[in-house]
């Protein structure tokens, strides 16, 4: 079985991290090895972060609008080289702004509600299928 | 006239407890043990024999009087209702404005001012990502800002809560706003809402980024600046609301609000002064989540707790010092994105337990805050199911209606001893302060907080639309959103900037100068300095930068 390998962040301005602190320990005691940031992150950061990690999924974090800049940080990962990473959000986030996410890559939105367990599941699919793409030769 | 019954009536209070114990037993066995928030038991009956009837002067007694379990005025709700006080958070200076003539139009009886994520990071809007820019809420750098967002608002009738932590820059901008229309700084009520810097360490870090030893050394200067210029302002409002919202629960919410009252009025102690002369002057402000009865006993048992605390503690003389003075909001966690209507349902529940405990503000969410920052459709609903149940539903024509209940005066008794448990963790844990530096009142909430989320995943707590009774939805049928002004915001920032150019270099340096000194020194009073600040031209983000530089940069203490 592989482990996946997630970054749980928060970029843009608002501090609110009850979302971001639940899923991380959720996906931390799922046996998924977690890389936790505090909020505030630039977007650079989250990048550096998620190359020097080698993240197979990037989590934002976003209670109050922070997911406007996402599509900054889906074109500051593919000029890092890292468009295969898959990046989900968590939180506040309005229908109309959902298409403009996916649109730009996103790969998930959850929103108030989701279960922890489906969260999860979804990571782990994801990472199965960022490492398809990143290793095409072994996997099977 | 009176028919023999059927069935004779028993003997005793204890014989009936006994036969119906019976019975219920009998119906449903042993049933399932039934827990709220807190993780008190909650039995399926209460009777004369859950309350101690010898303690009702000394526990529940009468509304105004020690130890203010039914209220903290003799005429509460009766007399004066609660302040309507909706937040608002929005845009540019004149957007917020705009919205602001309209809640007060339509039933809002106070302001209440939450700037922009910019603002609360401590920025200025030239130093942050501009799309970011009010999009929850308004952006305000300056006193001229702050003059635009309160036009048309007599500021010495109308009280003012600012959501401004250290150091209080907001506050500092309103009392350039009064200078310049010529109202007496004495005239004005209001709160230092976000003045609770270890709530924002511990649960929504919305803080302006002071360190730790930094912000509680501003707090202080401030709650004694205040006491001297501004005799009706409340300098300090403890914040059990973040720390609820983060999951705490309302045991703990309260009991970290009690602990941290306790820190500050402490180090007012330790800096000189005389606990009557600032006790009187400390409010709270709380989160109303949907378990009814358990808030109503939090709020019972709090300003049980408090009334104590201020004679015992700290001697107080002064009956205003034993005050529980709180205001209290809606609480956004308990709200959902699916079928948000609902969400109307679930507010209304939600006030009329704060109403019930005796709240003296309250806001009330608007049934949209899941999707996106309200709508003004949203916010007039919000305003109106306050009217609704103060003047239709009549809540306030009897004071503490609920007192007397067996169910609410015992759970009144529980909230009690488990408040003061925890409060007792927090004291060995060195008091407020050092349990934030060390990670345990964090480490406690978070794990409220995923046990909560983990009932909900499990189903055993019912969310009406997220894990019970789903219905499909039609996504079109969501409110349509509001979003800030982009020319708006363009022209806003643009004139910010040429602001800026224009004013006296010379005023802002000796300023700022003046701060970084008073910073350094620790007998002056580096709030007034603030104050002088903001009204030479000033901006937030200037004040905020010079106060990070000399009094060190604050990173939440997050634990995982």
């Amino acid at each position: 079985m592989f482990r996946p390998k997630v970054l749980i962040t928060k970029i843009g301005l608002d501090g609110h991290d009850r979302g971001s602190r639940i899923v991380a320990a959720h996906l931390r005691d799922a046996g998924m090895e977690v890389v936790y940031t505090p909020p505030w992150q630039k977007i650079e950061t989250v990048v550096k972060l998620a190359v020097e990690e080698d993240v197979d999924v990037v989590g934002v974090s976003s209670l109050a609008t922070d997911h406007l800049i996402v599509p900054k940080l889906m074109d500051a990962l593919r000029a890092a080289g890292m468009a295969d990473v898959a990046v989900i959000i968590g939180g506040i986030v309005p229908d109309e702004d959902e298409k403009e996410l996916l649109d730009a890559g996103v790969a998930r939105v959850f929103h108030p509600g989701a279960a922890l367990d489906d969260i999860a599941a979804f990571v782990t699919e994801a990472t199965a299928r960022v490492r398809a793409a990143r290793f095409p030769a072994i996997s099977p | 006239m009176n028919k023999p019954l059927s069935e004779p009536i028993p003997a005793s209070t204890e014989e009936a407890q006994v036969r119906w114990s019976a019975e219920y037993a009998a119906q449903i066995g042993a049933g399932k043990v039934v827990r709220n928030r807190s993780g008190i038991e909650v039995k399926p009956l209460y009777t004369p024999l859950d309350v101690d009837s010898s303690r009702f002067l000394a526990d529940v007694g009468f509304p105004g009087q020690a130890p203010y379990t039914r209220g903290i005025y003799p005429t509460m709700h009766r007399g004066r209702t609660w302040t309507q006080r909706q937040l608002i958070g929005l845009g540019t200076p004149a957007a917020y404005n705009e919205r602001l003539l309209d809640i007060l139009a339509q039933g809002a009886t106070a302001v209440s001012l939450i700037p922009c994520n910019s603002v609360f990071r401590g920025y200025d809007m030239d130093e942050v990502d501009a799309e970011l820019l009010g999009t929850c809420g308004v952006v305000c750098n300056s006193a001229d800002h702050m003059t635009t967002c309160l036009d048309g608002v007599d500021l010495a009738t109308t009280s003012c809560a600012m959501n401004d932590p250290s150091p209080f820059t907001l506050l500092a901008f309103m009392l350039a706003t009064a200078k310049r229309r010529g109202v007496d700084w004495r005239a004005l009520t209001g709160t230092s809402n976000q003045s609770d810097y270890l709530s924002h360490f511990v649960a929504n870090h919305m803080f302006f980024r002071l360190a730790l030893a930094g912000a509680r050394r501003v707090l202080t200067d401030h709650i004694a600046w205040c006491g001297e210029h501004l005799p009706r302002w409340n300098p300090l409002s403890i914040v059990g609301q973040h720390m609820q919202q983060a999951g705490a629960t309302p045991a703990e919410a309260m009991a970290f609000t009690l602990s941290s009252a306790i820190q500050y009025a402490d180090d007012c102690v330790a800096a000189g002064l005389s606990p009557d002369s600032f006790l009187p002057r400390f409010t709270f402000f709380f989160d109303i989540s949907l378990s009814f009865f358990e808030e109503v006993a939090k709020f019972r048992a709090g300003r049980r707790i408090w009334a104590r605390l201020a004679r015992e503690r700290y001697g107080a003389q002064d009956p205003r010092s034993s005050r529980f003075k709180f205001h209290a909001q809606t609480s956004g966690v308990d709200l959902t994105r699916q079928q948000p209507l609902n969400n109307i349902a679930r507010v209304t529940a939600q006030a009329i337990a704060g109403i019930f405990g005796g709240l003296q503000s309250l806001h009330t969410d608007a049934y949209d805050e899941a999707l996106s920052c309200p709508t003004q459709f949203g916010a007039r609903i919000a305003v109106a199911t306050q009217n609704i149940l103060r003047e239709e539903a009549r809540l306030t024509d009897v004071i503490d209606p609920l007192g007397g209940s067996y169910y609410v005066e015992a759970l009144t008794d529980e909230m009690e001893k488990r408040v003061l448990e925890v409060m007792a963790d927090v004291e060995r844990a060195g008091g407020m302060y050092r349990a934030v530096e060390s990670g345990f009142v964090q480490r406690r909430i978070g794990e409220s907080a995923r046990a909560f989320q983990e009932r909900v995943d499990s189903g055993e707590q019912t969310v009406v639309g997220v894990n019970a009774y789903q219905v499909e939805e039609d996504a079109a049928a969501r409110p349509a959103l509001a979003k800030p002004d982009v020319a708006d915001m363009d022209a806003h920032r643009a004139a910010f900037a040429a602001w800026k150019a224009a004013r006296s270099e010379r005023l802002v340096a000796n300023a700022l100068d003046d701060l970084a000194r008073a910073a350094q020194a620790p007998r002056d009073n580096v709030f007034a300095q603030v104050v002088a600040a903001a009204d030479a031209g000033c901006t937030h983000g200037e004040i905020c930068g010079t106060l990070r530089r000399e009094l060190g940069f604050g990173n939440p203490l997050i634990v995982l």
